[in-house]
């Protein structure tokens, strides 16, 4: 564990790993997702919109609150998963996951879903018909013209989940070394009067939040720039 | 056929590699869980009693070797989180309430439910430097335009300072000047930040801050006479999934013992004698803390 004048940087720690697998697992999921919204004609298709951008409309403690009975002992997502595993989903790690990858869905989906729709598709046509296999075609084609359109997806997945606290203060349980981010622990030092902690660790969200968005823009700006030429 | 075949191609790779991952996160996880040893306690624990609670964790953990988690929170939260399955051993609530809902529902083990401390109203004027010769001149000042009092629907305090205020007959009158906090913690920062003038918080927030802070402003405050306002009891009950741990048991037996309760009264909370009210403190082993596991059954309540 580490430890920094004498503050305890393992919150800090549970949330880079939090939002880092957030983002790992929504790319997996949410790309096939954005890519069906994109281009399909089905009749689901607004639904399935709606029903990815719920997380955006509704409070944090709302979803919080529904995912607690889901995912909970009794609920039918805890069961599941104490089936598949044997250890219970809510108040773990792998709970926060989940719990994280709902309120975070829209935010890389909707980017993703916007880059696809706004691809030049005469392009993935020209490189099938002269012989591209889909794979080739998806990495050499799709990705360079939706790349800007994924770095949005990931930067905002990461950061929404790096700032997540209603949700997790619902289904986390605050438990030091497992599911106690550093939103969560900033609260609790504010709660317990601790001003002075909750300043450095709220002092160093602001600082790493700064830092991944100055690299993230310069990178975009840097594409956006070789674009042009 | 082909193209399908590609498409799987395509896909596999990928699911590989962040399954990969996955898996060594989950592998991570399991070796921290496994790490944790079979003497620890996981204590859910009410706001108010966090500063306290670490101070005598710190004794109990060098004393028995045992290890306390502890997860602090609001104590409505607490309880929805117990009732869904959350892995805590002892609650330590800031009331009465739902450590009872706890042990009529069966959450909570039938019998284990004491008040560890009573909660102190004080009436807190960092920035009031006059001397006044009542609370009530305090609360009517002309110096005073914001009163801080927690929500009185769901903090213990907050429905204490109300209660304080109506026994006083000065509610109607300054009921204007009050503003809300969510819970005490924030009607405390209300009155440290100077938003409101004066605030109606626990005595132990007054007494933990200036044990950090040698600050001559959080002397200024007016303990509230005890018979304005029901006694906040705050009740400490042991889960249900810690029946047989009986490490969980031995701090419940430690918060009954003599330097448990000295450690109690020293931040600010009162203590419930013998006779005032049944809670199973009456002649538990409050020196012994060695008869772990016996004392709580034993005094098993009445219906």
């Amino acid at each position: 564990m580490m430890e920094v004048t004498g503050l305890d940087m393992q919150p800090l720690w549970i949330t880079l790993q939090l939002a880092s697998l957030t983002v790992l697992v929504l790319l997996l999921v949410g790309a096939p997702l954005a890519w069906w919204l994109a281009f399909t004609r089905s009749r689901f298709k607004i639904p399935m919109e709606s029903i990815t951008a719920l997380p955006l409309v509704l409070p944090p403690t709302v979803l919080g609150f529904y995912l607690l009975i889901f995912m909970g002992a009794n609920g039918a997502g805890g069961q599941f998963w104490t089936a598949m595993t044997g250890h219970p989903l809510a108040f773990s790690f792998m709970g926060l996951v989940f719990a994280s990858c709902i309120y975070s869905l829209p935010f890389v989906v909707q980017p993703l879903q916007a880059a696809f729709e706004g691809m030049d598709r005469r392009a993935v046509e020209a490189a099938w018909t002269l012989g591209a296999s889909r794979s080739r075609t998806f990495i050499q084609i799709v990705i360079p013209q939706v790349r800007r359109g994924l770095l949005t997806a990931v930067v905002l997945g990461f950061a929404h989940t790096l700032g997540e606290f209603g949700v997790i203060l619902m289904v986390g349980g605050n438990i030091p070394g497992e599911t106690q981010v550093v939103s969560i622990a900033i609260y609790e030092q504010v709660e317990a009067l601790n001003y002075g902690a909750a300043q450095q660790l709220s002092a160093g969200l602001l600082l790493f939040s700064f830092i991944v968005l100055l690299l993230v823009y310069g990178v975009n700006r840097h594409w956006h720039t070789e674009l042009k030429i | 056929v082909a193209r399908r075949q590609s498409e799987f191609i395509l896909v596999i790779p990928m699911g590989g590699k962040s399954m990969r991952i996955v898996l060594c996160g989950w592998l991570i996880l399991c070796c921290w869980s496994g790490a944790a040893f079979a003497s620890q306690v996981n204590v859910a624990v009410a706001s108010n009693f966090l500063v306290p609670l670490q101070s005598i964790a710190k004794e109990f953990e060098a004393n028995t070797g045992h290890e306390l988690r502890i997860s602090a929170g609001s104590t409505g939260k607490l309880y929805a989180q117990i009732v869904n399955g959350a892995p805590f051993d002892v609650f330590l609530a800031a009331n009465s309430k739902e450590p009872q809902r706890l042990e009529v529902s069966g959450a909570a083990i039938a019998g284990s439910r004491f008040t560890y401390g009573l909660g102190q109203l004080v009436l807190w004027a960092p920035q009031l430097a006059e001397s006044y010769s009542s609370i009530v001149e305090v609360l009517t000042s002309e110096k005073v335009y914001r009163l801080a009092v927690a929500n009185p629907t769901t903090a213990p305090y907050g429905a204490a300072a109300i209660e304080t205020l109506k026994k006083l007959g000065v509610y109607d009158d300054i009921k204007n000047k009050i503003i809300r906090g969510e819970n005490v913690s924030q009607t405390y920062q209300y009155v440290a930040s100077g938003a409101a003038q004066i605030g109606f918080v626990a005595k132990s927030q007054i007494i933990s801050q200036s044990m950090s802070h040698e600050n001559a402003s959080h002397k200024t405050y007016w303990t509230i006479d005890g018979a304005l306002y029901s006694p906040i009891q705050q009740q400490a009950v042991l889960l249900k999934r810690a029946e047989n741990n009986a490490a969980a048991r031995q701090f419940l037996e430690f918060l009954q013992s003599r330097e448990g309760r000295a450690a109690i009264t020293s931040f600010g909370y009162g203590l419930v004698d013998s006779g005032l009210v049944n809670t199973g403190l009456v002649s538990t082993g409050l020196v012994n803390t060695g008869l772990a596991g016996n004392g709580l059954v034993d005094h098993e309540k009445k219906p």
